[in-house]
C-alpha cells in the first residue's frame, strides 16, 4: 500500500492547482455565460475536455491517474464542468470511439468536446425502466432508412438536445430479449419526433416523453452492427470510473450540513451539539470515506489492468443512501421550517431533498444495484 | 498509488489460511472451546515457529518487523474461523511495550512475546467501561522508584491465560504502563466467562502490588497509551471483518443449497438484498480499515480519525450480520449445530471492544471540531 504519486503525477496536479488559481480566483461567477465561454476554450485547449479518450480523436489520452488528479482537483475547487455537452462526453463518445464507423467519429467526436450542441438518451420506455432489454420501440428497415415507431420516456434533456442515441427493437422474434436490439444516432428535428416535457417534483421539467412516428434514418446512422444495441450502449455506460468527484462533492456537502448544525438549533442548544445528530454525521463520515477508500481499491485494480466487477454497484448503493439520507437530516435540524420554501438558506436544502431521484432512480435503481451484487459477487440465483 | 497489497501479504494471507483450514477448521475451535483453556499450546508453538507472533515485533527483538497492515491480514484470517488463541492480546501487549518501553526494556521482554514463550495482555478497562484515557484511573502510589498498584481490571484479553500484564495505571504524574506479571504478589486473575466461548476474557485484581522502576515503561504518555490504544483498535476491527465476511459468506452458501417454494432461498429478494447491504457495509468498512492500517504505520496524522471510523462502521456492520445470519438460517440458525450462532456470539464481544459505534462515532466528530 502507498497512496504517494510519482513525481510526475505530483507535476501534473501541481498543473492543475495553477491552471485553477489563474483561471478560477475566489469569488468568481460561475454562472457568468461569459466566464463560462472563455472556461470552455481554456479547458478544451488544455485537452481536459474527452481528457481519456485517445488523442487520435482529439481527447488527451490521459492515465487513469492523472484523469483521478484532475477530478479531484476540479470537484474540490467546485470548477465548472469540463465540457458542455454531458452525456455526449459521459457515454455517447465513447460508444461511438469503440463502435462508430470513421465517418461517424469524425461527423460527432470534434462537436461533442467542443460542446456544440447537447445529446439526449433514449433508452427507456414506459414498459421498460429496470427491465431496459424488454424494449419495444419498433424499428424496421426499408431500403437504406430505418422507420421507428414507438415512445421513449424520462428522456433527459430532451427538448435542449440537438441528437438522441436510441435504443430500438429491429427483431422482435429473438430468443434472449437482449438481441435484436440495435443503436441509432437520430437528429430530434426529424420530422414525425414530438417532444412532451415532464413536470418533475421539484417543479421543474428536465425531462421529456419523445414519440416516433413513421420517423426515418438513415441506415449509415446505426452505431455498430443491426442487433447489437445491447453491447453498444452497455460497455459505454461501464466507462463510469472510481467516483472520485462524488465522493469529493458529498464530502463538501458534509461540510455545509455541519454548518447548518451549528447554526440550527434542537432542544435549545445548537444541532451540532446534540449527540444524536453528531453520531448520524459521523456515520455519514464513515460511509463518505468508504466510497473513497473503495474507489481507490477499484482504482488499483484498474491500474493493474484487472477488470472491475461490482465495486461500482457498491459505491452506487453508497451514495443512493447518502444523497437521500443527507437531504433527510438537513431538514430534519430545521425542525418546524424545514418544509418552508425559502426560509432557510435561500431554500437551497429544499431543492436538494427534493432532487434525489436523478443519482437514487436515475442510473440504475438501488433495487436493481442490490440484484448486480448478489447475483455477480455473491452467486447467489437470478430472480 | 497503490491501494492494494503485496505479493508478499497475498502469500501470508494464503500461508495463514491454509494453516488455519489444515489444523484449526471450525470442527476443531468448536473442541477447543469446550476446554478449559480454550485455545491450543502446541498450535501457539507452532505459530511461533512460524514467525507469526511476532509479526510486528522488530527483527532485533526476533520478530519479523512487520507493520499493521501486514497485520491485518492475518487478523482477517483468524476472524475467519474465530481461531482462538491470545494472539490478538499477546500482539496489543507487545505493541504497548515498542511504544512506550524504552530499548532496555523492548530488548528484555519483546523476544519471549515474539516466540510464543510469553502470553501478554493490555490491562486497560476498568469497572467505569470507559476506553479513553479519562477512564484509567487504577491508583498507583509511588513506592521506591516504583509503584503499587491498587484496583482492577476488566475484560482483559485472554487474562487467563497471560504471564504478563500491561497495565495502565493513574499516578500524580499522570497515565502511566506497568509491567506486571501474573504471578506477582496481589494479582489476583479471575475468568469472567464470556458468551463467545472462543475468546477468554478475565477480570484481574491488583492489591498492593509492587512495581519495580524498571517495570514501569519509560516512554508512557498520554499519546503513546492513546496509540496503542488506536493499533489495539485496528486490530480488532481486522479480526471482525474477517469473521463479518466469512458469516455472510456462510450464509450465501446456505441460501444457495436450502430450497423452498421451489427455488433457493437465495433467489428472493428477502433474502438476497440483506445479504447485499451486509456485503457493501463489510467490503466498505474494510477499505476504510486498510486506509487507517496504513495511516498508523506511516504515523500520518489522520490516523486515529480512520481508525475510529473503521471501528464504528465495522461495529454496526458486525452487529446486523451477526444477527441477520442467524434469521436467514431459519430454524437451523437457531440451532448448537450450525455456525452462525459462533459468529453471532462473536460480534456481541467485538461491538462494545476498544470502543462502540457511539465511542468512535464521537472522536470522528471531535476530530473535525478539533481540525
Ligand atoms: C431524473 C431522471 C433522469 C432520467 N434520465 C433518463 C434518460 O435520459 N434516458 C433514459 O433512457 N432514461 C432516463 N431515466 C430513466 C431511468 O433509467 C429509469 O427511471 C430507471 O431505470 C427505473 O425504471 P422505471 O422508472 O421504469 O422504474 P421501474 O423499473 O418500474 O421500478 C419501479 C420500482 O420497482 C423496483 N424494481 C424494478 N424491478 C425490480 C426487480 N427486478 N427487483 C426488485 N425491484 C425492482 C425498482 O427498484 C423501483 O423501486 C431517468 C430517470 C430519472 C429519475
Amino acid at each position: 500500500m502507498d497512496f504517494h504519486l510519482t513525481p510526475e503525477e505530483e507535476a501534473f496536479r501541481a498543473e492543475v492547482r495553477a491552471f485553477l488559481d489563474e483561471n478560477l480566483p475566489p469569488g468568481a461567477n460561475t454562472s457568468d455565460p461569459a466566464f463560462l465561454a472563455e472556461w470552455n476554450r481554456k479547458v478544451r485547449a488544455k485537452r481536459w475536455v474527452g481528457f481519456s479518450w485517445p488523442k487520435e480523436v482529439g481527447g488527451g489520452g490521459a492515465t487513469i491517474m492523472q484523469q483521478v488528479i484532475l477530478k479531484e482537483e476540479m470537484s474540490k475547487r467546485k470548477a465548472p464542468a469540463l465540457g458542455t455537452c454531458f452525456m455526449g462526453l459521459a457515454w455517447v463518445g465513447p460508444a461511438i470511439i469503440q463502435y462508430g464507423t470513421e465517418a461517424q467519429k469524425q461527423r460527432f467526436i470534434p462537436d461533442i468536446l467542443d460542446g456544440k450542441y447537447q445529446w439526449c438518451t433514449g433508452y427507456s420506455e414506459p414498459g421498460s425502466g429496470s427491465d431496459l432489454a424488454s424494449l419495444q420501440c419498433k424499428c424496421v428497415r426499408e431500403g437504406d432508412e430505418y422507420v421507428v415507431n414507438g415512445q421513449k420516456i424520462w428522456t433527459s434533456i430532451a427538448m435542449w438536445s440537438k441528437w438522441i442515441i436510441l435504443l430500438v427493437r429491429t427483431d422482435p422474434n429473438v430468443a434472449v430479449k437482449h438481441d435484436g436490439i440495435t443503436c441509432l444516432l437520430v437528429p430530434m428535428d426529424t420530422p414525425g419526433i414530438t417532444v412532451r416535457p415532464i413536470k418533475n417534483m421539484s417543479g421543474g421539467a428536465m425531462f421529456a416523453e419523445v414519440f416516433f412516428d413513421d420517423v426515418r434514418v438513415p441506415v449509415e446512422n446505426r452505431l455498430g452492427e443491426e442487433g447489437q444495441g445491447w453491447q453498444v450502449t452497455i460497455s459505454a455506460l461501464a466507462h463510469e470510473r472510481s467516483s472520485i468527484a462524488e465522493v469529493e462533492g458529498l464530502k463538501r456537502k458534509l461540510e455545509e450540513l455541519k454548518d447548518l448544525a451549528r447554526r440550527s438549533t434542537k432542544n435549545g442548544r445548537p444541532a451540532l451539539e446534540d449527540d444524536g445528530i453528531r453520531r448520524r454525521i459521523a456515520r455519514f463520515e464513515a460511509k463518505i470515506e468508504g466510497m473513497r477508500f473503495n474507489g481507490m481499491r477499484a482504482l488499483t485494480k484498474q491500474l493493474k489492468g484487472e477488470a472491475l466487477g461490482a465495486e461500482t454497484s457498491v459505491n452506487k448503493l453508497l451514495r443512493a443512501e447518502l444523497e437521500v439520507a443527507l437531504g433527510e437530516i438537513a431538514l430534519e435540524m430545521q425542525g418546524s421550517a424545514g418544509h418552508l420554501e425559502k426560509e432557510v438558506d435561500g431554500g437551497r436544502w429544499q431543492k436538494f431533498a427534493l432532487s434525489w431521484p436523478e443519482v437514487v432512480i436515475g442510473g440504475g435503481t438501488p433495487n436493481i444495484q442490490k440484484n448486480i451484487i448478489a447475483e455477480r459477487v455473491l452467486g447467489l440465483p437470478k430472480d | 498509488m497503490n491501494f492494494g497489497f503485496t505479493e508478499e501479504q497475498d502469500l501470508l494471507r494464503q500461508e495463514v489460511r491454509k494453516f488455519l483450514d489444515a489444523h484449526c477448521p471450525l470442527e476443531e475451535v468448536r473442541k477447543l472451546m469446550e476446554t478449559p483453556e480454550g485455545f491450543s499450546r502446541d498450535l501457539w508453538k507452532q505459530m511461533g515457529e512460524l514467525g507469526w507472533i511476532g509479526l510486528t515485533v522488530a527483527e532485533a527483538h526476533g520478530g519479523a518487523g512487520l507493520g499493521w497492515v501486514d497485520l491485518t491480514v492475518v487478523l482477517e484470517e483468524m476472524g475467519r474461523t474465530l481461531f482462538p488463541s491470545p494472539y490478538l492480546a499477546t500482539t496489543i501487549a507487545a505493541a504497548a511495550i515498542r511504544e512506550a518501553g524504552s530499548a532496555e526494556q523492548q530488548a528484555r521482554w519483546l523476544p519471549q512475546l515474539a516466540d510464543g514463550s510469553k502470553i501478554a495482555s493490555l490491562a486497560h478497562l476498568e469497572p467505569s467501561d470507559r476506553w479513553d484515557l479519562a477512564g484509567v484511573a487504577l491508583d498507583a502510589k509511588p513506592q521506591g522508584g516504583g509503584v503499587t498498584l491498587n484496583g482492577a481490571k476488566v475484560q482483559v484479553l485472554d487474562a487467563p491465560a497471560a504471564d504478563l500484564f500491561v497495565v495502565s495505571y493513574r499516578s500524580a504524574g499522570g497515565v502511566g504502563l506497568a509491567l506486571v506479571e501474573r504471578n506477582a504478589a496481589g494479582v489476583a486473575v479471575e475468568a469472567t466467562p464470556s458468551i463467545d466461548a472462543t475468546r477468554r476474557v478475565g477480570r484481574v485484581r491488583f492489591d498492593g502490588v509492587a512495581v519495580a522502576a524498571d517495570a514501569l515503561l519509560a516512554n508512557a504518555s498520554d499519546a503513546a497509551l492513546g496509540r496503542v490504544l488506536d493499533l489495539a483498535t485496528a486490530a480488532v476491527t481486522a479480526e471482525m471483518l474477517g469473521a463479518a465476511e466469512q458469516d455472510i459468506r456462510i450464509t450465501v452458501q446456505y441460501a444457495k443449497e436450502r430450497e423452498q417454494f421451489g427455488h433457493p432461498i437465495g433467489r428472493f429478494q428477502g433474502v438476497k438484498h440483506p445479504l447485499a447491504e451486509m456485503f457493501v457495509d463489510v467490503e466498505s468498512a474494510k477499505s476504510i480499515l486498510y486506509y487507517a492500517a496504513w495511516a498508523l504505520d506511516e504515523r500520518d496524522a489522520d490516523a486515529p480519525r480512520a481508525v475510529s471510523l473503521a471501528k464504528a462502521y465495522a461495529s454496526e456492520a458486525f452487529a446486523r450480520v451477526g444477527v441477520d445470519a442467524v434469521q436467514l438460517h431459519g430454524g437451523v440458525g437457531f440451532t448448537w449445530e450450525y455456525d452462525p450462532h459462533l459468529y453471532l456470539k462473536r460480534s456481541k464481544w467485538a461491538r462494545p471492544a476498544f470502543g462502540d459505534a457511539d465511542f468512535h462515532y464521537d472522536r470522528v466528530i471531535q476530530f473535525g471540531e478539533a481540525k
